[in-house]
């Protein structure tokens, strides 16, 4: 019966809002702070941000000959 | 009656104790925390390479672990594996159904799976002995189209679907471990952080959920957007989670604040949001877009500080390497890009 399901469904709502509800929360300032703190540690390492000197770009092709 | 009436109160009284406890742990935000922060100065990538081949529109790209060789599928029932350095096709690999909407490349490097309306995944071996790319298991159960499909191992496979549930496989045995049931329209996309240990969905009921892998149940909802959520990743810390939506804009939200920090929007952009990722640092996210254009925004200041613009149709995948050396981007134009 519809009914039914419909209260299965309801119950399992429920159940799974209080899960949600019962989530540990940290305050704003501190997961904000920590958010920028690793984006600024590892800004060096992000080719994307400080660009990739061309020699060791390994999506262009070297301009001048190596000597090994 | 009388159960049903008390039910949706006790639910209505849930909701408002959620929004309550997120609000009671807002004792700043984020623009505050930046505000000291510098925008980056204006990102210009250059197309390195362009991916030739395909011929149809390219629905899904996935980078492999080693930032070289990457898989991409395409509505012209092939999946082909690349190596982006050289442009070479490494394998070409002819689907049985060329209704494909994802792929992906298993961290090992010995797989890929696709699927889409098939309503399956199948998983191929790259490593077979005799040198061919054979099918290895086809996972059907999905009553929806496969949107999404992530690999854990070489063992376990993650897949969202039209269906409106999340599935993690057994590969070896092609049998459903877990069902992930919570969503209320399609699933769109899924992602995985680096300890394998829970996942993140996006949906078209308009909200993003994590997922216990092991407990199989939902821990956290996060809603906020106005349409579908069409793409979804981690942020590289794992602790927050990024989205791109219909609504033509991307949000953040941090997973131990259990809340949105910040929307990436303006008012010249009206599009649909197709794809979405984070460079090594999470100071950029690259977003697809259904304009034909990649915007990059700076992911603390919220302002848009690039574009990449070189398709001519719809931005469908992007995708940046684990090294961060480069990101790629897939449309319906047939082509992929890469740029540094």
């Amino acid at each position: 019966m519809s009914t039914n399901s419909n209260l299965t469904t309801m119950r399992r709502t429920v159940e799974q809002l209080k899960l949600e509800a019962s989530v540990e929360r940290i305050k704003v300032s501190q997961a904000a702070t920590e958010l920028q703190q690793y984006c600024l540690q590892n800004a060096t390492k992000d080719a994307l941000l400080v660009g990739v000197p061309t020699g060791s770009n390994p999506f262009r092709e070297p301009r001048s000959c190596s000597i090994f | 009656m009388g159960e049903m009436e008390q039910l949706r109160k006790e639910a209505e009284s849930l909701k408002d104790e959620i929004t309550a406890a997120r609000k009671a742990v807002q004792d700043a935000t984020l623009q505050d925390t930046v505000s000291g922060t510098v925008v980056v100065s204006r990102v210009q990538l250059k197309t390195r390479k362009t991916l030739r081949g395909h011929l149809a529109k390219i629905y899904a790209m996935h980078w492999s672990t080693d930032s070289k060789l990457c898989v991409s599928a395409s509505q012209d029932g092939k999946l082909i594996v690349w190596d982006s350095y050289t442009t070479n096709k490494v394998n070409a690999i002819p689907l049985k159904s060329s209704w494909v909407m994802t792929c992906s490349y298993a961290p090992s490097g010995n797989m890929v799976a696709c699927g889409g309306l098939d309503n399956m995944c199948s998983i191929y071996n790259l490593k077979a002995k005799d040198g061919n790319v054979k099918v290895m298991r086809e996972l059907a159960a999905h009553t929806g189209y496969l949107s999404c499909c992530r690999f854990l191992s070489d063992a376990e496979i993650i897949t969202s679907s039209g269906d409106c549930t999340c599935v993690l496989w057994d590969i070896e045995t092609g049998t459903q471990k877990t069902v992930f049931a919570g969503h209320t329209g399609d699933c769109m996309s899924l992602a995985v952080p680096l300890d394998f240990k829970t996942f993140i969905s996006g949906a078209c009921d308009f909200t993003a959920k994590l997922w216990d892998i092991r407990e199989g149940q939902c821990r956290q909802t996060f809603s906020g957007h106005e349409s579908d959520i069409n793409a979804i990743a981690f942020f590289p810390n794992g602790n927050a989670v990024i989205t791109g939506s219909d609504d033509a804009t991307c949000k953040l939200y941090d997973l131990r604040a259990d809340q949105e920090l910040i929307t990436y929007q303006d008012s010249s952009i009206m599009c649909g949001v197709t794809s979405i990722a984070p460079s090594l640092s999470g100071r950029l996210i690259l977003a697809g877009y259904d304009d034909f254009n990649c915007n990059i925004w700076d992911s603390l200041k919220a302002e848009r500080v690039g574009v990449l613009a070189g398709h001519d149709n719809r931005v469908s995948c992007i995708g940046v390497t684990a090294d961060g050396m480069a990101c790629c981007t897939g449309s319906w134009d047939s082509f992929l890009k890469i740029w540094n």
